[in-house]
């Protein structure tokens, strides 16, 4: 049944919305942003910090338009002098006691009090003659200090660990303006989600140690992303500062992770900037390796995958469907083994939102894999290795004894990867491929939601994605050559390759991605 | 009666009239004294009837707001299979006034009789009376008198015999002024903090633990055995002014008046005849300067509008100010104004619950400016910048505690600018050791 819709007019701009709905949704719907400090989509409303008041013809004052709901008719003003003088009259006593240390904030450039102060607050201050509130700086779990005396009281984070984890151990401490966020006697913010609070902290009060004095807000460059660090794929903006990434924030998907993500995930970057990086090509000659060209290495992996006989490929769980999938063509139509190694951890779901946890299959891609005929069997693939023709490992990091394995192993070796690894050495020929962060590519999470994930830095040296290389090789020679020249285009090839995927394009995807059909007898 | 002095015979007494009568504590006293026959008489009845009652008297709320009774009880939602509760609100916090505190010491029967009528009327099973934490006599007489209740058969399974369950949970406040506000009571009791909800939803629709309920003040409730028992028409009676405002009302008088106490006067009694013949009027030599009528929260009236005016709740809106919880205070010549208003915003400052920021930034910054006036540093600038800081908080927030610091200094500023400004200029030696 749809929703019954009233017509609401918020300053001028008349709208149909959902009846139900507050007005400051209803105005997001016709593009004007209400200034607001406490309100979020993600957590119930406490109508606390009173920017967001606004006019409401026919109402005796002025109403907090986060709780107060459209009804048909109603006329709206946001930026009216009265709703205005409010908003600065908010302004104005938040920063009486705010210390101003914007030079020295993380949160200086995407701070909202800054915001809204530079948008319309009062040029000067009439508070000159008191000294500020003061508190010390606390350290509040693992990732996470609390800068009491930036702090505006809009109770988000209390909310998020009342309400969202569920683990309720922030609470607002003394009354009037003495008052400050308080950590329960005895606890810690360690909870697996903890970090969120450092997002939804509109100021810097809250803030990452991780980041802490790493980089200005305004030198960040942000990828869309999905994070690689289990099968929910939450959605996240990869941040970098001149090529290094610095930070990983949640993006928001309503469908997958809201505006969550959790500390594993978000702190797990660092690989994203290892700097021993295979930089070029290189082809076994005798004893030694020696670095060639792409023409060259492209015509010695043709070789090698003609006529290999049986072939097994070793993957990881963080290689796209396009790299996944025209490497298994690669293969071809001889007997093939594929699999990706899976790390299992603990689970560690947020209690408040339904179907969004830290999985224990720590692989972003196990499903899209799957769709692909990649199994999870990697003792099993590992052990077929050993009598292949042919091994081609996709980036997969092996353990000393696994290597030792593959080094007995009777066939050839062709190691697409990332970092130096000691099965190098036995290779017959070291190909260089971009990480995760150095491409752009799909994911497919344990709903079957498709997802894109963009570039967030160059790739190192001569490094291609795993799918230009076995699309060049794939294409042959000749004038009629049809090799991928971008990850949408090699995406295009799988679908047509592999029916899971029939008829989908990576322009279907759009930010948040898109559901495919679940492959038959698929569970999660 | 104009306890602890003797009655006066332009006061009416309903309520008072066992007011240092130790006897009427007990529940054998209570029932000699004509006690629970209100209640039985109630429990006769219909709840449409009862309620019909109750809206007849024109009772009206007299914790501060002066809702009307009957109506609040009839917005509780009928057969919803819902359980309801009632709150009696005992937390008595408004600075001036002490007639809840005497009604629970002297007659806390008549509260558990109005209590028990209410749960009745609202289909309540449960009451919780919530007694301001610094309560300590009237805790304990309240403790025991619901003992007895319960003994007697008045409270539990079968009230009275009338086969409807009433129970009634004392819970002791821990000194809040933010938790007599009725929402906020209602987070107190269960548990958490005590900071006012944003209304709607309402109490009748989502109060106690998010069921309907209603939350009555202890004079309100104590009032309504006495118009079952006397009917509706002699309590509509009790009106000697505008006819919205109806039977008696406990003016608890405090200040500078020979004889302070709580008076009960009927609606529309004269304030002046109750300052000057009830009270004793001022002391000898004095004059009258100010009246705050209804608790601190309210405008401060100047002696002429005080003299000249009624006391019911329309007679007090038109001096400009509200007859709230009743509490008088009363200043002669001898009061400091500006220290007065300062040490009322100082109070808010300390009870401001911290969620609003016009109120938790506010009423400390509204002090600080105060302070530094009293300390002899004021100047002109500073009133322009207290009004603009009282509009900020007025109208604004989730409850009125931040409108209630703001009304006493624009008032004061209003009526009482020369005393401000004798500070600035020096002619008044500093009040307050410097802030600065």
């Amino acid at each position: 049944m749809a929703d019954e819709l009233v017509s609401v007019t918020i300053d001028g701009a008349a709208v149909s919305v959902p009846k139900g709905m507050t007005i400051i949704e209803a105005a997001k719907q016709a593009g004007i942003l209400i200034p607001h400090y406490c309100y979020h989509p993600s957590l119930p409303s406490p109508a606390v910090c009173r920017m967001c008041l606004v006019e409401v013809e026919k109402a005796p004052k002025l109403m907090p338009a986060c709780v107060t709901t459209v009804t048909d008719g109603q006329v709206v003003h946001v930026n009216s002098a009265v709703a205005k003088k409010a908003r600065e009259g908010v302004l104005e006593f938040l920063l009486i006691n705010h210390p101003l240390d914007c030079p020295i904030c993380d949160q200086a450039g995407e701070c909202e009090l800054q915001d809204y102060v530079f948008q319309e607050g009062r040029a000067g201050t009439r508070y000159a003659e008191y000294a500020k509130r003061y508190n010390p700086v606390e350290e509040f779990g693992p990732d996470v200090l609390y800068v009491a005396n930036r702090c505006i009281l809009c109770t988000r984070c209390v909310r998020f660990m009342d309400d969202v984890a569920q683990t309720p151990v922030l609470n607002v401490s003394e009354r009037g303006d003495r008052a400050f966020i308080g950590i329960s006697p005895e606890q810690t913010l360690d909870h697996a989600w903890a970090g969120n609070v450092v997002d939804l902290c509109p100021v810097g009060s809250l803030i990452s140690k991780d980041f802490l004095h790493k980089a200005r807000a305004w030198d960040l460059d942000k990828a869309p992303s999905v994070c690689p660090g289990c099968t929910q794929g939450c959605n996240m903006s990869i941040e970098t500062r001149d090529d290094v990434v610095v930070r990983l924030r949640p993006r928001p998907n309503l469908e997958v992770n809201r505006h969550f993500m959790c500390d594993y995930g978000r702190l797990d970057y660092r690989w994203m900037n290892r700097g021993d990086r295979i930089e070029a090509p290189l082809v076994r000659q005798a004893e030694r390796h020696v670095a060639v060209d792409w023409d060259t290495a492209l015509d010695t992996l043709g070789r090698l995958a003609s006529g290999a006989g049986s072939v097994v490929i070793l993957a990881s769980g963080r290689a796209s469907v396009e790299s996944l999938g025209l490497v298994r063509r690669l293969a071809g139509a001889g007997p093939v083994t594929a699999a990706i190694r899976v790390p299992i951890g603990d689970e560690a779901p947020l209690a408040g939102i339904p179907d969004l946890a830290l999985r224990k299959e720590r692989v972003p891609n196990l499903h899209g894999a799957a769709m692909l005929g990649y199994g999870p069997e990697w003792g099993a693939a590992l052990r077929a290795a050993a009598g292949a023709g042919l091994v081609i490992l996709l980036d997969v990091a092996l353990s000393e004894e696994e290597e030792r394995t593959l080094a007995g192993a009777a066939g050839r070796i062709v190691v697409l990867g990332t970092a130096v690894s000691g099965i190098d050495r036995r290779a017959d020929l070291v190909l260089p491929v971009t990480s995760m962060a150095e491409e752009n590519g799909v994911y497919v999470n344990r709903d079957y939601r498709a997802q894109r994930y963009h570039q967030a830095k160059p790739a190192p040296g001569m490094a291609r994605p795993a799918w230009w290389i076995a699309g060049e090789v794939l294409a042959g020679q000749g004038p009629d050559r049809d090799a991928p020249s971008t990850a949408s285009e090699a995406f295009d090839l799988v679908a047509a390759a592999f029916d899971a995927f029939a008829g989908l394009r990576h322009a279907d995807l759009g930010f948040s991605g898109r559901r495919v059909a679940a492959p038959a007898g698929a569970s999660r | 009666m104009g306890y602890p002095h003797p009655s006066h015979p332009r006061e009416q007494v309903l309520l008072s009239k066992y007011f240092g009568d130790s006897g009427a504590r007990t529940y054998a006293g209570w029932v000699d004294r004509g006690g629970y026959q209100g209640l039985r008489k109630a429990l006769g009845m219909s709840r449409e009837a009862l309620i019909e009652e109750v809206k007849a008297s024109g009772l009206r709320g007299r914790g501060g707001a002066g809702f009307p009774t009957g109506l609040k009880w009839s917005f509780m939602p009928k057969d919803d299979g819902k359980p309801h509760y009632l709150v009696c609100n005992a937390d008595e916090s408004e600075p001036g006034t002490f007639k809840d505190r005497e009604i629970m010491r002297w007659t806390p029967h008549a509260l558990i009789e109005g209590c028990a009528l209410a749960a009745y009327a609202i289909a309540a099973e449960r009451c919780y009376i919530y007694i301001r934490g610094e309560f300590t006599e009237p805790w304990s007489v309240m403790t025991e008198a619901v003992r007895e209740a319960y003994a007697n058969g008045v409270l539990g399974r079968n009230a009275l015999g009338s086969g409807h369950r009433i129970d009634i949970t004392l819970h002791r406040g821990a000194g809040a002024y933010i938790c007599g506000e009725e929402t906020a009571m209602m987070n107190s009791i269960e548990g958490k903090r005590g900071n006012p909800r944003i209304k709607p939803p309402f109490p009748a629709v989502a109060g106690l633990f998010g069921m309907p309920t209603t939350i009555n003040n202890v004079e309100t409730l104590a009032a309504t055995p006495h118009i079952v028992l006397q009917g509706a028409a002699f309590y509509k009676s009790l009106c000697l002014g505008n006819p919205k405002s109806t039977g008696t009302k406990l003016i608890s008088v405090c200040g500078h008046v020979q004889r302070p106490g709580n008076y009960e006067i009927t609606m529309g009694t004269p304030m002046r005849e109750l300052i000057y013949d009830m009270c004793g009027g001022m002391r000898p030599g004095r004059t009258l300067k100010a009246v705050i009528p209804g608790g601190s929260s309210v405008p401060i009236m100047t002696a002429d509008e005080a003299e000249t005016c009624i006391t019911d709740y329309e007679g007090v809106i038109e001096k400009g100010s509200m007859l709230g919880s009743g509490g008088m205070i009363v200043m002669d010549d001898s009061a400091d104004m500006v220290y007065q208003v300062w040490r009322l915003a100082r109070f808010y400052a300390h009870e401001s619950c911290a969620q609003c920021t016009q109120c938790r930034e506010g009423t400390a910054w509204t002090t600080r400016i105060l302070e530094r006036i009293l300390a002899g540093k004021g100047k002109e600038a500073d009133f322009q910048l207290l009004l603009d800081l009282s509009e900020q908080m007025t109208g604004k927030t989730i409850c009125v505690l931040s409108d209630s610091c703001a009304a006493p200094i624009v008032s004061g500023i209003q009526k009482f600018r020369g005393e401000f400004e004798a500070y600035m200029s020096g002619a008044r030696r500093p009040a307050l050791a410097s802030a600065l």
